[in-house]
């Protein structure tokens, strides 16, 4: 298990406290209708229906809850489609990368491994447990949005986002023509479901080739949707690569659209940054370095990199050193520390000759962490309002999570 | 301050990089010293006739790197017109075995070739033979595999009249940290003071209560020493300080790309990791090199060992003062007394002088 602090590195994951889910906590009446309405649906019409009645049932609920949850947030929540954990399903033809990309980001498999990855044959879950739970699913190339004998409402009616992972070092004109089948398909039976490309294998390519093919690909899937009817549905498309941090932060941008609390954390993250002169703060699942929120302010891969890297080091010396921990008699004192929250890890560095940019790390719990990229001019002795003010993020952030 | 004057207190040392074309030489020294990471190395061409680097450690040791270009027609003529210029004078030769290659036998002869000419001109060198390319060799294989060959070589070893303790044997990989811990040993032994200076930390680390500290030279990531206390004894990651060189290193490439500058020119004032458990900072000690101080959970503890280090700079200056006046440097040296180590020294850096 990959936490910041906590002293349990190395041991695997506890199985999750049910209760701890807060999704289900926020929106309990639109997941006991779409339970419901699960074991009901008989008809795609009928479940087409179904699905766009508990949408907009759903979009009601969960501004309401938003507006009486953030009140101090001042926007309108986002189109939140999906409750529960986030859940995504990767497809696209075979051997474009989909097993690579969950063994990567969910379990850790270093990209040059992948190179011995069987042919994926059957569907499988991976899981990763963590202050949420990722779940993923692969879809055999096999199987398609339009093969007739299988069961697609087991497949696709839990699930948040559908990633069509496409390769560019590849032939891609199949699987452009396959894409546009699966997104017509849940366009048409499970609208609230994402739909996401991977326009993936980047690696290797020129800067001036990838733009090029990204374009390509972007307006050719744009084209035939609008002349197939459905040119208002949305579409995100992300360059990734597993040999460098694009894919965590497709991920991380995936996983976003998935979370209800994703308003709250920017706004309060907002707040931070604007108050302690942060460039840019990110809120990291540790486990999996995806970032599950980031501050208004533009993204650029760089910030995301340098962040992620560190949380690498953060890890690996807070392994070599906590190992006291991890022998026997260490295990109550984990146990412990773990229940009331009290032991709080924290973490920078600075530099000679960037002036006073330094990174600023800081955990708000097991799973989660704070990680800034401070800029010029919050020198050292802005140091208390911002150890204040961080504080108070992370008393906020756990009262988002606890509901 | 004049050239001449340095050149008076630095100690250079001869360390000649040898071994067969493609063996992997060029590769490792890019990484250790020349801020390459591992999957750059593929750019590298073959070296032509020798590369000289000189670099300087810790202020007052000079290492004067020959990075010998290993196709067979240099290799000829080192052994023969450039012979002892070559050879004289060398303090260490490294010499890199391919555990990939193809002609082995012959790679064996070459070293044999090479081994004699430095017992004819430096017969009190050092040898470090590292058995590169590791990663290539499946798990099961490594440990017969690298037996083996260490037996091969010490034979030939034997043959050529180095005996046991004059030659070391490292297994190392340039995808993992293994190849921070063979040049730690090589450093460990360049290194004129080491004595000296594990005295001064164990006494820092006294002072401190630490648990552990770790001083490494701030370009390399390369561990000069280390002091360990207490139960830190025990800890079960033995391979830690090379691990924390890879971890280093890797954070400054990091950091170079978000800023946009030279690796080389990366390093941070200060690195600080807080947990319940254990406290942990890195902070500039001397001109040259950083100190890692791992202490118990303790903030108070912390705060104070921060202050402790600051005012201990004074003390260890020493180690790097050759830059500065002279004066300085005497007064630092007859207190500290340790003079006769670096008495030692002086001269074999007067015999590199010479040839
Ligand atoms: N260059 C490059 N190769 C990749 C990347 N991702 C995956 N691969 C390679 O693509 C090949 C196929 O990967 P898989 O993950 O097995 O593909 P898959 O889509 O799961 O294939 P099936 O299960 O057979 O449908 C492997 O050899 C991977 O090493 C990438 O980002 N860049
Ligand atoms: N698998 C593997 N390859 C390595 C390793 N170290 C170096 N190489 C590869 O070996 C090749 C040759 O490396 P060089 O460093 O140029 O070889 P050299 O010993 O300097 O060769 P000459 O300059 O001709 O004497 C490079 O393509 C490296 O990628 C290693 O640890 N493992
Ligand atoms: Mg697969
Ligand atoms: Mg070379």
């Amino acid at each position: 298990m990959r936490t910041l602090f906590s002293e349990n590195i190395l041991s695997p994951s506890p199985t999750p406290a049910p209760q701890s889910n807060p999704f289900e906590l926020l929106f309990p009446s639109s997941i006991s209708t779409a339970s419901s309405a699960d074991s009901t649906q008989s008809s795609p019409t009928q479940n087409e229906w179904l699905t766009q009645h508990l949408q907009n049932q759903q979009r009601t609920e969960s501004e309401t809850a938003n507006q009486a949850n953030y009140a101090a947030n001042g926007q309108q929540a986002p189109n939140v489609r999906r409750k529960g954990n986030p859940k995504m399903l990767f497809m696209g033809l075979r051997r474009s990368g989909k097993s690579s990309i969950q063994k990567v980001v969910f379990e850790k498999l270093s990209p040059a491994d992948t190179l011995f990855l069987e042919p994926t044959s059957r569907i499988g879950t991976v899981k990763m447990q963590s202050f949420i739970t990722f779940e993923s699913v692969e879809l055999p190339h096999q199987l398609s949005a339009t093969t007739p004998d299988f069961d697609h409402h087991a497949v696709f009616s839990h699930i948040g986002a559908v990633i069509w992972v496409l390769d560019v070092q590849d032939e891609y004109l199949t699987s452009i023509s396959e894409m546009i089948q699966t997104a017509v398909f849940l366009a048409e039976n499970y609208p609230r479901v994402n739909f996401e490309v991977f326009i993936h294998k980047t690696d290797g390519l020129s800067e001036e080739y990838k733009y090029e093919t990204f374009r390509e690909v972007r307006q050719r899937v744009q084209d035939e949707l609008s002349d197939l009817g459905h040119g208002d549905r949305s579409v995100s498309y992300f360059q990734t690569s597993i040999f460098d941090h694009s894919i965590f932060e497709a991920m991380s941008k995936v996983v976003q659209r998935l979370l209800p609390q994703l308003p709250a954390m920017e706004a309060l993250l907002n707040k931070l940054c604007s108050t302690c002169g942060i460039q840019k703060a990110y809120l990291f699942d540790t486990m999996s370095k995806i970032y599950v929120a980031t501050d208004a302010s533009p993204t650029f891969l760089k910030d995301y990199e340098v962040c992620s890297d560190y949380v690498d080091v953060i890890v690996d010396i807070k392994q070599i050193y906590g190992w006291h921990g991890q022998d026997g008699e260490g295990k109550a004192v984990s146990e412990r520390r773990n229940q009331d929250d009290g032991d709080i890890g924290e973490s920078m560095v600075t530099y000679d000759r960037s002036g006073d940019t330094y990174i600023y790390a800081r955990e708000i719990n097991d799973y989660l962490s704070l990680i800034c990229v401070m800029g010029k001019g919050s020198t050292t002795n802005k140091r208390v309002l911002i150890d204040y003010n961080v504080g108070i993020l992370h008393d906020a952030l756990l009262q988002v999570f606890k509901v | 301050m004049s050239t001449t004057e340095r050149s008076k207190r630095q100690k250079q040392r001869k360390v000649l990089l040898m071994g067969r074309s493609g063996a992997g030489k060029s590769s490792m020294r890019s990484i250790i010293f020349s801020n390459y990471v591992a999957k750059d190395v593929r750019r590298l061409g073959a070296t032509v006739d020798v590369e000289h680097s000189n670099i300087r450690f810790m202020g007052n040791l000079m290492l004067n790197l020959w990075d010998c270009g290993g196709q067979d027609s240099f290799v000829e003529s080192y052994l023969s017109n450039q012979r002892s210029h070559v050879f004289s004078s060398v303090a260490v030769l490294i010499f890199v075995f391919d555990i990939s290659s193809k002609v082995a036998a012959s790679d064996m002869v070459s070293f044999a070739d090479t081994i004699r000419a430095l017992h004819e001109f430096s017969p009190n060198s050092k040898i470090f033979v590292l058995i590169h390319k590791m990663d290539l060799v499946p798990g099961e294989q490594k440990a017969r595999a690298l037996q083996q060959k260490a037996h091969d070589v010490r034979t030939t070893c034997e043959d050529e009249g180095f005996l046991g303790q004059q030659v070391e044997f490292w297994a190392t990989s340039i995808w993992d940290q293994s190849l921070y811990k063979a040049w730690t040993q090589v450093i460990y032994f360049l290194v004129p003071n080491a004595t000296v200076i594990e005295n001064m930390l164990e006494k820092l680390a006294e002072l401190l209560d630490a648990r552990e500290l770790i001083l490494y030279e701030r370009t390399t990531c390369l561990v000069v020493t280390h002091v360990t206390r207490g139960s830190e004894g025990r800890n079960p990651y033995t391979d830690r300080f090379e691990r924390i060189s890879s971890i280093l290193k890797t954070h400054k490439h990091s950091m170079a790309k978000h800023t946009g500058t030279m690796a080389s020119e990366v390093s941070f004032a200060e690195m600080q990791i807080k947990t319940g458990e254990f406290m942990f900072f890195i902070t500039r000690l001397t001109e040259n090199t950083n100190l890692a101080v791992v202490m118990p959970g303790d903030e108070a503890a912390f705060n104070a060992a921060r202050v402790n280090v600051q005012l201990a700079r004074q003390e260890f200056a020493h180690l790097d003062i050759m830059e500065k006046k002279g004066k300085e440097v005497q007064r630092q040296a007859d207190t500290r007394g340790s003079a006769p180590g670096e008495d030692d020294v002086d001269t074999i850096s007067s015999q590199a002088r010479l040839s």
